[in-house]
């Protein structure tokens, strides 16, 4: 038994929807209680879907616990085939429906049923969303492909000379993080590139773009939480390479571009494909600013990696945490903290996230939704990388992460919430400005943080703090003249550091030695 | 699939179709979000799976931004395996969250689809945790599982969890207690309103405190906020309390009513009760009549979701001039609705249950001016050009009483008023 305030990811068979609701003619039963369709919701609310996702429930209540329950999943799987044709039907269960044993999936396969049936085994109580669009996706590949495997010989030799490489893009999904823009710009970089796209899967894709899959010459594994088990068998049995690198960030989409060339056996120069105009801002002056900022990253396991690697390499900040919620990816980010000497934050407890957080004290949070909330209270700027999102990260206008667009996204994404340099010096400039006052609130948090709007309370601050160290009223009113976003931090550190002299009371003296102490 | 007709007994209330199939409403954890919010110092522990949370936190979505009074301990594989002790596990999860949460007054053990299933007494549970803990809050348990409750049935379930602990009327006296969860500001005009009608012996269940618990016995009048405590209602009898028969205090009619109602008990004539309520009234009715004249002769479909149907239904028709095609209820109690079904009078279509797919046809074959559906639903409609109301919304918000009628009108007309605002083309 696990207490848990907010989670990460839901259950395996949102994961199942999410990949049901991307397709086209693929029809999804759940075997499930009333109350678990809220997941429509998801898709509906969240996402502002038009359709409803191809989605029909069981929705059994007490009174059919009896015995009847196995009735109402064939009365379903009938009544779906029926109204809506499907190519084919995927059967899962909920968490509640797998403690009924009633084998939806084994019942589907002996009713003599219009549609071919997939089963799929949700492991409710063991497994998580990702996991749960994982394995949908493999066993809806598998299960139109097994029977066509490839003949030995015919190992999916590159391209020849009459005939455009061409690769598929597996893994995005409806609610993933901007998967929809995503797949527009990958596609458009490797137009570029001379290479085509055979199949984009599951997103927008039917059962017969699936059947297609093998005519490619690569797979590109797009999310690797959700495809890395379909783009392994699609490596065994079909002898296509996988492409590894996910072009999130400026070095990894030259790193993609080599990557597809040299699987495609393509002569690309990275140069010749695009260009963003990232690499140009964050060298432009205003970005001095962004030099050392120190930043948390906490996503799933692909947004995170790139996220750290673009935030210390491509904008110059300093990564001060470094985590994930996804346990399967839990390795790779644990291996490139490492590499940044920190400990990688492997957790789904948002409270422990909450802790690293508070602990550290960054001036930048990249996380998820859950991180929004946790930035938002502390009063720290946060922007959002990864799902889980809420509607505001389904955004009306082009805004992909990934290729050269996203790095443009990304840059103004991440350096919106921050004060700029030049906003910076004004700040600094006109503190005791009757405008730019403590009762202002910062622009720059849109009104909307919480902490920026907390106001010193002089009471407070003169009295003892952690009953040990008390502010002297000279040092008192200097703090005050320190800008506001700022004097959290330093009055923690002069605290700190009057605690590990010895001093019971902080003069202006222990102000500038404290910020003399910490200052890099 | 299956339908029944069920004849009303007497000619005039509408006779009840009841329907069977996929049902699209929330579970009863769902009445959790407003339960937190009217009750500030309870928490609420669900004993459940990922699906549990994750259903919270999707139906509270970002509207808190503190750490929540809510939370589910997920059961894994060991617990259901055995290997754990559920009850052991608890008490350390119960220890655990006492530990962060000194302010906590009450805890509520939550049931859940999987606790229900296999058969975890959380009663038992929170029967022996109220002696671990017996000094500090109070512990009860109740079922929000969608097993067992449908959407605002978890509030009746949780209402009904406290009567026992609720302390004994004086022998003699007469108190009134006002039974549902209302907003704070709808809680202090009626209050006023009471206080103008010379009743000031009145309780409201829950309280704000979960200390403030209001006394029962057999002095006790019951007057309904909501129709949905069927549960709550039958236990307080058993105390010895009876229930006043009246209209939902939704709308200016059914306000008054409710007010009039309840005075009736203490003595007051209706006429009185009008005479001392006439400011409120008139500042009511002449609110709604600037919305009124975005809904009249408009059409309204209800579809199956709050339980507030009904009431809704008979003020939308009767003092907003809307024309009702159908009107869905998730379930129907008899007993508690009466006074609304005889004013909503024969020649309503009324449905109890839930088949979707069937339901949605006969939304799309009428084409109603407005739909009322819940949140999964209701983009899906748009996405049809068909105009629609989430019902959810009618829960969170403060509806009931005079100063609220218009905000209430106000959430059927505005869909129909952006409709005619904006020029994007076509809608659907």
């Amino acid at each position: 038994m696990e207490l848990t305030l907010w989670t990460y990811e839901g259950p395996p068979h949102v994961g199942a929807i999410r990949v049901a609701a991307s397709m086209r003619d693929v029809h999804l039963v759940l075997h499930a209680p009333q109350g678990d369709t809220y997941a429509d919701l998801l898709f509906t609310m969240i996402e502002r879907e038009g359709r409803r996702p191809p989605v029909t429930w069981t929705t059994f209540q007490a009174r059919d616990l009896g015995g009847s329950t196995a009735e109402m999943v064939i009365e379903t799987l009938q009544g779906v085939c029926e109204r809506y044709q499907p190519k084919v039907l995927l059967v899962a269960e909920s968490c509640t429906g797998e403690l009924l044993q009633d084998q939806p999936g084994a019942l589907a396969k002996g009713a003599g049923l219009s549609a071919p049936v997939i089963p799929i085994e949700m492991a409710a109580y063991t497994r998580k969303e990702n996991w749960g669009a994982s394995e949908t996706l493999y066993q809806l590949v598998r299960g139109l492909l097994n029977g066509k495997a490839r003949a030995a010989g015919e190992d999916g030799e590159a391209a020849s000379a009459d005939r455009r490489p061409s690769v598929n893009l597996i893994g995005p999904t409806k609610l993933g993080f901007r998967c929809r823009d995503d797949v527009t710009e990958v596609c458009r970089l490797l137009e570029r590139m001379g290479v085509s796209v055979n199949v984009v899967a599951p997103l927008g894709a039917t059962p017969h773009d699936l059947l297609r899959i093998p005519e490619a010459d690569a797979n590109v594994n797009l999310a690797p939480e959700v495809a890395d088990l379909t783009c392994d068998w699609l490596r065994r049995q079909f002898k296509q390479p996988t492409i590894q690198t996910v072009p999130l960030g400026w070095g990894a989409t030259r790193d993609f571009i080599v990557e597809v060339a040299s699987v495609l056996n393509l002569d690309i120069d990275p140069d010749s494909i695009g260009e963003s105009r990232l690499p140009w801002y964050s060298r432009s002056v205003d970005s001095t600013y962004l030099t050392g900022k120190r930043v948390f990253v906490f996503a799933d396991g692909t947004h995170a990696i790139a996220a750290a690697r673009m935030a210390r390499d491509e904008m110059g900040f300093e990564v001060v945490g470094l985590g994930t919620y996804s346990r399967e990816r839990a390795r790779d980010v644990r291996a490139l903290a490492a590499e940044y000497g920190l400990e990688a934050l492997i957790t789904d407890d948002y409270l422990a996230v909450e802790r690293a957080v508070t602990e550290l004290q960054p001036e930048l949070v990249l996380g998820t939704q859950m991180e929004r909330h946790i930035a938002k209270r502390l009063g720290i700027p946060c922007a959002v990388i990864s799902t889980p999102a809420h509607v505001q990260d389904y955004p009306a206008r082009y805004s992909p992460q990934m290729g050269f667009e996203g790095c443009n996204v990304i840059f103004d994404t991440w350096v919106h919430p921050l004060i700029m340099g030049l906003e910076e010096h004004l700040l600094t400039m006109f503190r005791d400005d009757f405008e730019f006052n403590d009762t202002a609130v910062p622009s720059h948090l849109g009104g909307e943080g919480a902490g920026a709007q907390q106001h010193d309370n002089v009471e407070e601050i003169t009295t003892v703090a952690d009953g040990a160290v008390a502010w002297a009223v000279s040092a008192e009113k200097e703090l005050r003249k320190i800008p506001f976003f700022v004097r959290g931090k330093a009055r923690r550190n002069t605290e700190n550091f009057a605690l590990e002299h010895g001093l019971s009371v902080i003069d202006v003296e222990t102000l500038y030695e404290a910020k003399a102490h910490y200052s890099r | 699939m299956s339908e029944v007709i069920a004849r009303a007994e007497t000619g005039d209330v509408p006779d009840v179709r009841i329907e069977r199939g996929e049902r699209a409403v929330f579970c009863g954890l769902t009445s959790i979000i407003w339960l937190h919010r009217r009750i500030q110092d309870a928490f609420f522990l669900v004993v459940g799976s990922r699906t549990c949370a994750h259903l919270l936190q999707s139906a509270a979505g970002v509207m808190i931004f503190a750490e929540p009074r809510f939370a589910t301990a997920i059961l894994g594989e060991r617990d259901l395996a055995g290997m754990a002790d559920c009850h052991e596990e608890l008490d350390r999860v119960v220890a655990e969250l006492l530990a962060r949460r000194p302010d906590i007054r009450r805890l509520f053990l939550v049931g859940s689809c999987p606790s229900e299933v296999i058969k975890l007494d959380l009663a038992n549970a929170a029967a022996r945790l109220q002696g671990v803990h017996d000094n500090r809050l109070r512990i009860s348990a109740f079922s929000g599982s969608g097993i067992e409750t449908t959407f605002t049935q978890g509030e009746d379930q949780c209402l009904a969890s406290m009567v026992p602990d609720l302390p004994e009327l004086a022998a003699g006296s007469q108190r009134l207690m006002v039974v549902g969860t209302l907003a704070d500001i709808v809680e202090e005009q009626f209050r006023r309103h009471f206080a103008q009608l010379g009743i000031v012996d009145v309780d409201f269940f829950p309280a704000a405190r979960a200390d403030d618990l209001p006394p029962v016995g057999p002095g006790t009048r019951l007057l309904l906020a909501q129709p949905f405590v069927s549960d709550t209602v039958s236990a307080l009898c058993k105390r010895g309390a009876k229930v006043i028969p009246s209209l939902y205090p939704l709308g200016v009619q059914g306000t008054l009513a409710w007010f009039q109602a309840a005075a009736a008990e203490w003595g007051k004539s209706a006429d009185s009760v009008s005479e001392a309520l006439a400011i409120p009234v008139a500042r009511a009715q002449k609110a709604l009549s600037r919305v009124r004249e975005n809904l009249k002769d408009k059409t309204l479909h209800f579809l199956p979701d709050s339980q507030l149907e009904i009431p809704l239904a008979r003020f939308l028709r009767d003092e907003c001039g809307m024309s009702l095609l159908e009107v869905a209820t998730p379930y129907l109690d008899q007993a508690l609705m009466t006074p609304e079904l005889v004013q909503l009078g024969s020649g309503v279509e009324l449905v109890e249950g839930s088949d979707l797919d069937s339901a949605l046809a006969r939304v799309r074959a009428s084409r109603p001016d407005l739909t009322v559906c819940g949140m999964g639903i209701a983009n899906p409609l748009e996405a049809e050009g068909l105009r629609t109301k989430w019902s959810i919304e009618l829960i969170f918000t403060p509806v009931q009483g005079f100063d609220q009628v218009a905000d209430l009108a106000g959430l059927f007309a505005r869909p129909l008023a952006r409709e005619r605002q904006l020029e994007i083309g076509s809608w659907s």
